[in-house]
């Protein structure tokens, strides 16, 4: 069964659609990838999701419930939790509470300080910024940032897991440990779905692959049909 | 044209910058290419006025600018697009771009530029009186060049300018950069797409943990075992 689904979700932002009666499913345990041209919705789709956003039709599922009329925070305290493409992190606040405030304020249960702040210790040796802990967050690399916020979002112990965009400004070497990090978030038992441009990384990592061009889905498949796809090189690719 | 010489820098106590040495030559593509936290925007912080170095000098066109308010460097001809692009976003799209005009010589020619950015992005045009904020990441990216190009720069200064767009937009972005060049503008490029920017510059430095440790010609470095190994993922 899917564990997040969308039935003709659209949204308009004044005359235009920005997302327009899109169809989606994300199963329990799959990597899915969100691909398309700059300006083609899928952050809004995100923020659609996550209720950052309210659509103006469609109904979005997630474990079978319709999540569509729920605010941000309790669509987190389901299990949906997300990062965003411009970070958001608390940037005069400390990398570590950063992540315990995920902990704190993302879940259901509450948590003591003292175990909040261990989790969250542990979650920064996960994402690599361990050495990091104690200065502000802004003083973090905007690379590195995202990585924060990866680490808040897993401190509210997610079931979906939404990534936007956290290999932009990274290098081939760089890209290849964001990757290994995905697989590993996955290996615990966490659904993603994740926008990216980086090919090397969405065509290995994805076990399938969606695109949006204007606000529609034009294309959905494995890595490699989407590859192939004549419209997807035209519209995305090149070449 | 640009010359930085023994440069250090300090974030507070922390030392980010040591004993920096660069040149860039008038009408060149000069590459900066180093890791992530290895201080690439650092050192674009402090050229432009944005951090102050600690020690060494920068000179531009012959004079020392390390002790300028970062706009009368923008007024002597270098611009910068920053990473993520850092446009204003409760302005429209066209007074984020007239933001870049202030500098004098512009202003006068602000006209002619909003035309040619109109032609390098044509998707600002149409996005003309659309506020910053509702524009897509990649948007916000050809908008802080558009907003770089206003000042009518002699030199420029790229932080990143794939970061976010999506791979059709990429090849397009670096034809712009080489389109910008023949036109007569310098450019220091700092870019994560490693091979890309070797391939269009002309010479290259290799930043590390604060310090350069490797500079040359482009193709040299293309060879480099190192830069593969480092840096492409080879």
């Amino acid at each position: 069964m899917s564990i997040l689904e969308g039935q003709g979700v659209t949204k308009y932002f004044g005359g235009l659609a920005a997302v327009s009666n899109v169809d989606f499913h994300v199963d329990q345990g799959e990597i899915v990838g969100l691909i398309g041209p700059n300006g083609a919705g899928k952050t809004t789709l995100f923020g659609l999701i996550s209720a950052a956003v309210v659509p103006n039709s469609g109904t979005i599922r997630f474990k079978g419930e319709n999540i569509t009329s729920l605010k941000p925070h309790q669509i987190c305290k389901k299990g949906l939790a997300r990062t965003f493409q411009s970070v958001k992190v608390f940037s005069d606040m400390s990398v570590l509470n950063n992540v315990t405030l995920g902990a704190h304020f993302g879940r259901l249960q509450r948590v003591s300080e003292a175990r909040a702040t261990d989790e969250a210790a542990r979650l920064l040796e996960f994402v690599g910024l361990s050495g990091r802990a104690t200065i502000p967050a802004k003083d973090l690399t905007l690379v590195n940032q995202k990585l924060l916020e990866v680490a808040r979002a897993l401190a509210t112990k997610p079931e979906v897991l939404l990534l936007d965009e956290i290999m932009a400004g990274l290098n081939s070497t760089e890209i290849t440990q964001a990757m290994e990090l995905v697989s590993k978030i996955r290996a615990q038992g966490i659904t993603i779905f994740m926008i990216e441009h980086v090919m090397k990384a969405i065509m290995s990592v994805c076990d399938r692959i969606m695109v949006l061009d204007h606000g529609k889905k034009i294309a959905e498949g494995t890595p490699q049909e989407v590859a192939t796809s004549k419209t997807v090189v035209e519209v995305y690719l090149g070449e | 044209m640009l010359e930085v010489r023994n440069v250090d820098a300090f974030y507070g106590k922390i030392q980010a910058l040591w004993d920096i040495c660069l040149l860039v030559s008038e009408s060149d593509i000069v590459a900066l290419v180093g890791s992530n936290g290895a201080g690439k925007t650092t050192l674009v912080n402090t050229i432009t006025g944005l951090l102050r170095p600690a020690a060494g000098s920068i000179s531009f066109l012959g004079q020392r600018i390390d002790s300028l308010p970062t706009h009368s460097i923008v007024e002597l001809g270098i611009s910068y697009v920053p990473q993520g692009g850092k446009v204003f976003p409760e302005m429209t799209v066209r007074e984020n771009l007239e933001m870049g005009a202030y500098p004098f010589h512009a202003w006068k020619q602000k006209d002619d530029t909003f035309q040619q950015v109109y032609e390098i992005f044509p998707r600002l045009m149409e996005r003309e009186k659309q506020l910053a904020r509702t524009l897509s990441g990649g948007e916000h990216q050809m908008l802080a060049i558009g907003r770089a190009l206003m000042s009518k720069p002699k030199l420029c200064i790229f932080d990143e300018p794939s970061y976010g767009l999506a791979p059709l937009l990429v090849k397009e972005m670096f034809e712009t950069i080489q389109n910008l060049r023949k036109q007569g503008i310098t450019i220091f490029l700092i870019e994560q797409n490693v091979r890309h920017s070797l391939e269009i510059a002309d010479r290259a430095y290799v930043l590390e943990n604060g310090r350069l440790c490797l500079e040359g010609d482009c193709a040299e470095l293309l060879q480099s075992d190192h830069v593969r190994k480092a840096y492409m993922g080879l």
